[in-house]
């Protein structure tokens, strides 16, 4: 086994394989790219702001839809559940005299965690079907809930009353969403540079591994209930942020938060910009939700024609979302 | 603990399992030694595969003990069975197929060292364990391909890839379920080589029909027939054996 001659030595050396092993981390500079978009559409269209700032938030829902589909390979319909538990929370502590921005967003993240730790620990015993019909239990069984609990919801009508306090005592969320785009701008990045952590950590390739081949990962010893456990609570947790921004910057919480579409519509733009590579929810997310944008003002009443026109031409064209598209264009 | 039962890589007492009608371990009392190079042969059915998925831990046997370097290991669950230091291969090749050969080992490095749960730091920051996962695939003479997935390549370097997965935990015992299967028969002889070529100190079971694999590789055979052990000894003493060549060698001629 010790016949390593110069050829070896050369695939070893900074070129080679370890190398490049080791350097996968690192931040390619096109990894700057969707940033310096959201900086510039800030300049560039002052008018739509607020559209800008759901869609920041809506990314961040879609990257923690990654985290679970795209990396851990859990196909969840329920995902909207923790979503719309970081809305509540947050809606809630807001229309209730805490209107505090910061501390209501760690609430709802933490609400949110707490209900993916309980849920998972049931939910993710199963597998294929059965877990995805699991998902689609907790996420309707919170609907029905917060349908019921109207005094605390105010059920169909919506959550009414939040007042959301100035960031820092400062920054006011204006009417042009300024505030609010800022805002849910750095909260994204804070999210996706966690998520970017996991993912490269040797955690986020086992979860790799556990995505490709379950067998493998229990042969080799891995935990795998444990690891799905850990990123089911933190992705959870980070759909309860993005709810929670949502909630905050439109001073607004409905019962669609919770609801099936909410957790199917996630999915299609995350299907639409490429599942399991981190960056399908700033190109999905903000194709999607530009595009309803547009085709409802032009057709208030037919606009999903079109979106499902996009899905049928992602699904036929560019398998693996516009990402991969991409990639072969590269090659 | 007395010397008898330290020199035991691993060992089962009377070990049994049914589904139903069907027994597949019969009072199965199977010895491997430290380094041993054993094989496990029978003909189909025989329950040689679900003797390996007991000893792992994939099935839970209805009595009957096991043990690993001399403790007893039959509640405890698979993966703690790999940390005691057994490692398998599949009989049809399980490997994390769109990832490259050198994340392949290198996960299963990273879990031997209880690195994997790390969330915190970079994979690329642990750059022995890469190290370490290339100079296995160097050894096996996979080096060029380290970086290529898994699914790109033939079959029969994919079963190396296996080996490779396997080395990797850092065995005391090594269950390789028909290594060879499925290789073209001149690659048969790589994989043969690579076995041949593993470090004394790892006892390995064979498990396999190839009897010119077995009789090149094993120093001891034992032959099941329908979930039990019918016999037991070196490999001439094996070919000898009246009943043996009965019962499989000759239905193996007749086919």
């Amino acid at each position: 086994m010790a016949t390593a001659g110069p050829v070896r030595a050369d695939l070893r050396a900074e070129s080679g394989a370890v190398a490049v092993f080791a350097r996968r981390h690192r931040v390619h500079p096109l990894e700057a790219l969707p940033w310096a978009a959201a900086i510039a559409a800030f300049a560039l269209f002052p008018s739509y702001l607020p559209l800008g700032a759901q869609i920041l938030a809506t990314i961040l829902f879609a990257l923690s839809a990654d985290l679970v589909l795209g990396y851990a390979g859990i196909v969840t319909l329920g995902h909207a559940a923790f979503f719309g538990v970081g809305a509540y929370t947050a809606g809630i502590l807001a229309a209730h005299g805490w209107g505090e921005p910061i501390s209501g967003l760690i609430a709802a993240a933490l609400a949110a965690a707490l209900l993916g730790l309980i849920s998972g620990l049931v939910v993710l015993r199963t597998t294929g079907l059965t877990l995805l019909m699991q998902t689609l239990v907790v996420a309707t069984l919170l609907h029905e809930a917060a349908n019921k609990a109207s005094a605390l919801t105010g059920g169909d009508d919506g959550l009414q009353g939040m007042v959301v306090w100035p960031i820092f005592g400062l920054f006011r969320f204006d009417l042009f969403g300024r505030t609010a785009y800022v805002y849910c701008l750095v909260v994204l990045f804070l999210g996706w540079w966690t998520a970017r952590q996991i993912v490269q950590s040797p955690f986020g390739r086992s979860l790799t591994g556990i995505r490709e081949n379950v067998l493998r990962m229990h042969a080799i010893g891995a935990p795998v209930m444990r690891r799905r456990l850990v990123i089911y609570t933190f992705a959870a947790g980070l759909a309860g942020t993005a709810g929670a921004l949502i909630a905050q910057t439109t001073q607004f919480v409905g019962l669609g938060f919770l609801g099936l579409e909410r957790s199917g519509t996630i999915l299609i733009m995350l299907i639409i910009g490429g599942v399991g590579r981190l960056y399908g929810a700033f190109i999905g997310v903000p194709l999607y939700m530009i595009a309803q944008d547009r085709f409802s003002a032009i057709e208030p009443v037919y606009w999903y024609f079109e979106i499902g026109l996009l899905m049928v031409l992602t699904v036929v064209f560019a398998r693996g979302g516009l990402f991969a598209l991409i990639d072969r264009l590269r090659r | 603990m007395n010397e008898a039962t330290t020199a035991l890589a691993l060992e089962t007492r009377l070990l049994c399992k049914s589904f139903g009608a069907l027994t597949v371990a019969d009072r199965i009392d199977f010895r491997l030694q430290r380094g041993a190079r054993h094989a496990l042969i029978g003909p189909n059915g025989a329950g040689k595969t679900s003797f390996v998925n007991l000893v792992t831990g994939a099935l839970r046997p209805d009595s009957g003990e096991i043990l690993i370097d001399g403790s007893v290991v039959t509640e405890l669950a698979q993966s703690v069975r790999v940390k005691r230091g057994l490692a398998r291969t599949f009989q049809v090749t399980a490997l994390f197929r769109r990832l490259s050969a050198l994340e392949n080992v290198t996960l299963a490095i990273a879990e031997r060292e209880g690195v994997a749960g790390d969330l915190a730091r970079p994979a690329g920051r642990y750059r022995w364990i890469i190290e370490e996962a290339f100079a296995l695939l160097e050894g096996l003479e996979l080096a060029a391909d380290a970086l290529r997935p898994v699914n790109m390549l033939a079959y029969g370097r994919q079963r190396l890839i296996e080996i490779a997965v396997a080395l990797g935990l850092g065995p005391k015992v090594l269950l390789l379920d028909e290594p060879a299967a499925g290789v073209p028969s001149r690659e048969t002889e790589l994989v043969a080589s690579v076995v041949e070529r593993l470090p004394s100190d790892i006892a390995v079971l064979i498990i396999d029909h190839d009897m010119g694999l077995v009789f090149r590789l094993a120093r001891r055979i034992t032959v099941m027939v329908e979930g039990r052990i019918l016999v037991e000894g070196p490999p001439e003493a094996i070919a000898a054996d009246p009943e043996v060549r009965r019962v499989y060698l000759g239905e193996h001629e007749r086919r």
